[in-house]
């Protein structure tokens, strides 16, 4: 058997932590090889050694059959391993042939070749049906495309081996689509891809084989088409894990939250939220179904009070609470899991305790008179850690920077769900976990809600508006289309008036 | 624990750059060293002297590193020590009243003074986001104008007209008992004041609400908006305690350290303290460091020109070079890791060696 990569008992630790224990992967050629596992579980630890960022501790790695020590990325590219990260990384201002040769600029005497660049470009676009436009500037284009212009640097330096990191966390459906099609373009030229990923769709739908990891360790590998998704499950989280949401019907109590006439603008000074009205009650999930960017972000932002108004009324409990500042609103109990969990959520620079606090540092038992009490605040984000399962190298005194990007997730739900919010607004709450937490996290939603409380769910997976909310609301280009009962609509329908045709339309 | 490291490093790495300028020239750096220290400690009054050059030092690294902690860029410190010297010697000069009234007075004074002096482009930062690295070096010039005109109509000196009156005896931080203890240094009790600040600052920092949130701010103003804190009274406020302190620096220099203002000069210490804060790696308890050792190397330079002929700019290199490595600790960040990483890499096998054994 001819082994384009093979990783061979490799171990990596860090401060408190061992990454990867004695871990195996081995690559076919012409095959997509996914690599399962939670957040946590080593995956990007192990592809980072791959790709020469990080040095094992233990371990064989061969390419080729032949023995490597892959000591920075350069040595990986220089071996045919090409990365394709889940943060871009590109120069916005650039075009896309300008962002593809950084670093290896073709010149012509002192001249910057561009022409010569953008030709290959387009044949190798051609090839593997990436359809990049070269001349294109990065801004422009769509996140999709984007991706794809990733994809094409490593091509561009003629990877062999490529590895994809949770590719399609932000592309939407068709996306992601598009995104297998062109898979399956590559291994058919002979190319060779690992898939880091959680979603067990996308493994049953274009993987041949699957290695999963749980807790640094290595579990197994598998033959896809010989396991179903249930079972893979169980591997990577080591039970029996359900995809169904367990939920009674909802007993709606009073109004909690009510949206009247809501108008409010984006950064660019224009109407992202148009005349929207809303009522979310006690005791209710209320899910918001959009394509990205239809005004969801900015009618978060006005509910919590991180953007002006610019006319309507928002209602809490009966009281207006348009105006007030931020602090008040979350001391009246409007809870908030933001969207950007780097940017809003954490400081990342804090350690966890610190993070716990955020919102109420300033009142006892955590402060008094002003002085900050550390005991308190250790234990109650020790019990935060404990329920909410979040995973870190020091506990509460872990800085937060150093934690997965799940694990981080996790301690912002707890922090917020810990509050008792009566209204609970949570943005993609669980982009980025795994099956495992995100089963976990949907139950403490539905909890949440039966113990009277209001939730309002923002989410670009349509799979989670259905399952999880009792009404969901759809909003197109800032409008309410329609509102419709879960239990009495289907994909089809709520995908219909997320392009924007009304439910009236429709009949 | 880390940081200290990488502190000390920068200072040894800046101390062998010298020794080669120093071999470079024809000197032994073996006697330019001593002598340099020896300026800065060998009797008693020569500590005196250098814990003197230390205290206004002291204050303008707390002013740095406290708006620094809150993600701010404070370059005012010269302006704002002016203002604070300006305004305490203003009272001096003005009231005649017993020490323990005019002295809390001048020292008020002196930090509202540096304090409105930060004020400024702090709330230009919050209302209109003018960048305070710009704002306050403008600052810096209207101060040195504000006293080149007020100096020499208001309080001018008897006989130079490029300085002021000197204060009364009264008026300023001297006192017998500390000079006396000190072998008639001129050590004063901005020395004590200096003291009282980095507790406060670190208290400050370290323990309180008020410390946290500026912080936060300062790390992540984003989360900290999310949070409900109000990001732009967090910049005011931190540039106002900024500033206040960079105010004290004046009054410890010009009631103090000396006893008159002169015209026409920029303080060097306000530039220094971002020196000084950049040693002491933003901490309060490193800047009081920090700031004692470069008073060594500022009071002992005149020791090791008159006894060694090394000339005083070796000294002054030295000092470029020490900021240069702490600028640049990201370099001796990585050794140090690297070496911590390496005692836990073999700790962790003689473990996992031992609990082997056990099963």
């Amino acid at each position: 058997m001819d082994y384009v990569v093979e990783m061979l008992n490799i171990r990596k630790e860090f401060p408190g932590i061992v990454a990867n224990d004695d871990v195996t992967l081995t690559l076919k050629k012409g095959e997509i090889h996914a690599l399962l596992g939670e957040n946590g579980a080593g995956k990007s630890t192990l592809m980072s050694i791959l790709f020469g960022m990080y040095q094992p501790e233990r371990g064989v790695i061969k390419v080729n059959g032949k023995e490597v020590k892959i000591s920075n990325p350069n040595v990986a590219n220089d071996l045919g391993i090409g990365m394709v990260h889940q943060h871009f990384k590109l120069v916005d201002t650039f075009t896309v042939t300008e962002n593809i040769v950084l670093g290896m600029e073709p010149k012509r005497g002192l001249v910057l070749d561009i022409q010569s660049a953008s030709k290959r470009i387009e044949e190798l676009s051609k090839k593997y049906g990436l359809n990049v436009d070269p001349y294109a500037k990065i801004e422009d284009i769509s996140v999709g495309m984007q991706q794809r212009v990733e994809i094409m640097k490593t091509l561009y330096r003629n990877a062999d081996v490529l590895i994809f990191d949770e590719p399609t966390a932000v592309l939407t459906p068709m996306e992601i689509e598009e995104l297998m099609k062109i898979m399956k373009n590559l291994t058919n030229e002979g190319k060779s891809i690992i898939l880091i990923t959680h979603k067990l769709k996308e493994i049953k739908a274009v993987a041949d084989r699957c290695t999963v990891l749980r807790r640094g360790k290595y579990i197994g590998t598998v033959n896809v088409k010989e396991v179903d998704e249930a079972k893979l499950a169980e591997m990577m989280v080591g039970r029996h894990v359900s995809f169904k949401v367990e939920k009674e019907k909802s007993k709606p109590g009073n109004v909690v939250l009510s949206l009247k006439s809501l108008n409010v603008k984006n950064v660019k000074k224009v109407l992202a939220v148009k005349d929207f009205s809303l009522d979310v009650h006690a005791g209710e999930i209320v899910g918001i179904a959009g394509v990205d960017g239809n005004g969801q972000s900015e009618l978060v932002e006005a509910i919590t009070g991180l953007t002006k108004v610019e006319s309507g009324t928002i209602l809490l409990n009966g009281e207006d609470i348009t105006n007030l500042p931020i602090r008040k609103r979350i001391e009246k109990g409007v809870g908030h899991i933001p969207e950007d969990r780097q940017k809003r959520g954490l400081v990342l620079d804090y350690n966890l305790a610190e993070n716990m606090i955020l919102e109420t540092y300033y009142h006892e038992p955590f402060a008094k008179r002003g002085l900050l009490n550390r005991e308190a605040i250790k234990s109650y984000a020790e019990k935060i850690i404990e329920s909410f399962d979040v995973r870190s190298g020091e506990g509460a005194n872990s800085k937060t920077r150093s934690l997965s990007g799940g694990n981080q997730q996790k301690a912002i739900i707890g922090r917020e769900m810990e509050l008792n919010p009566d209204l609970l607004i949570a943005v993609q709450p669980t982009r980025g976990l795994d099956v495992g937490s995100i089963e976990y996290i949907h139950k403490r939603l539905v909890e949440h809600r039966d113990s009277g409380k209001a939730v309002l769910l923002i989410s670009l997976e349509l799979d989670e508006v259905l399952q999880l909310s009792d009404r969901i609301a759809i909003i197109n280009n800032g409008e309410l289309v329609g509102i419709v009962n879960s239990e009495e609509t289907n994909e089809n329908e709520v995908g219909l008036m997320m392009a924007g045709v009304g439910k009236e339309e429709r009949e | 624990m880390r940081t200290t490291i990488v502190s000390l490093l920068a200072v040894v790495a800046g101390m062998i750059a010298g020794a080669i300028l120093m071999l470079l020239t024809g000197k032994n750096p073996i006697d330019g060293f001593s002598f340099l220290f020896l300026g800065g400690l060998k009797t008693i009054d020569r500590i005196g002297d250098t814990l003197a050059t230390a205290t206004p030092l002291i204050f303008t690294g707390l002013s740095v590193a406290f708006a620094f902690r809150t993600g701010l860029f404070n370059i005012g410190t010269p302006g704002q020590m002016l203002i604070g010297g300006l305004s305490a010697t203003a009272i001096g000069l003005t009231f005649d009243l017993p020490s323990v009234i005019i002295l809390p007075l001048m020292i008020i004074a002196g930090f509202l003074g540096g304090a409105l002096w930060a004020f400024i482009p702090g709330l230009l930062k919050a209302k209109f986001n003018v960048h305070e690295v710009v704002s306050t070096i403008m600052m810096n010039w209207i101060a040195y104008w504000t006293v080149n005109y007020t100096v020499p109509l208001y309080f001018k000196g008897e006989y130079l007209e490029t300085e002021s009156r000197k204060l009364p005896a009264d008026a300023t931080l001297r006192t017998d008992w500390l000079s006396d203890l000190f072998n008639g240094s001129y050590v004063n009790y901005g020395l004590v004041l200096a003291i009282i600040a980095t507790i406060i600052i670190a208290f400050i920092l370290n323990k309180t609400t008020l410390g946290y949130e500026l912080k936060a701010v300062g790390f992540n103003k984003f989360a900290a908006e999310y949070a409900g804190m109000k990001v732009n009274r967090n910049v005011i406020l931190s540039m106002l305690i900024a500033g206040g302190l960079a105010g004290l620096a004046g009054v410890v220099q010009y009631a103090g350290n000396s006893d008159v203002i002169q015209i026409g000069v920029m303080p060097s210490q306000g530039f220094d303290g971002i020196a000084v804060a950049l040693l002491g790696a933003n901490s309060p308890i490193g800047v009081f460091f920090a700031a004692i050792f470069f008073g060594i190397l500022y009071s002992g330079t005149g020791f090791m020109t008159a006894m060694t002929k090394i000339p005083p700019e070796i000294a002054n290199s030295i000092i470029a070079i020490i900021i240069y490595f702490a600028a640049t600790s990201i370099l001796f960040e990585k050794l140090v890791s690297k070496y911590l990483k390496g005692r836990e890499e073999k700790k962790l096998s003689k473990q996992s060696s031992v609990k082997g054994g056990e099963q």
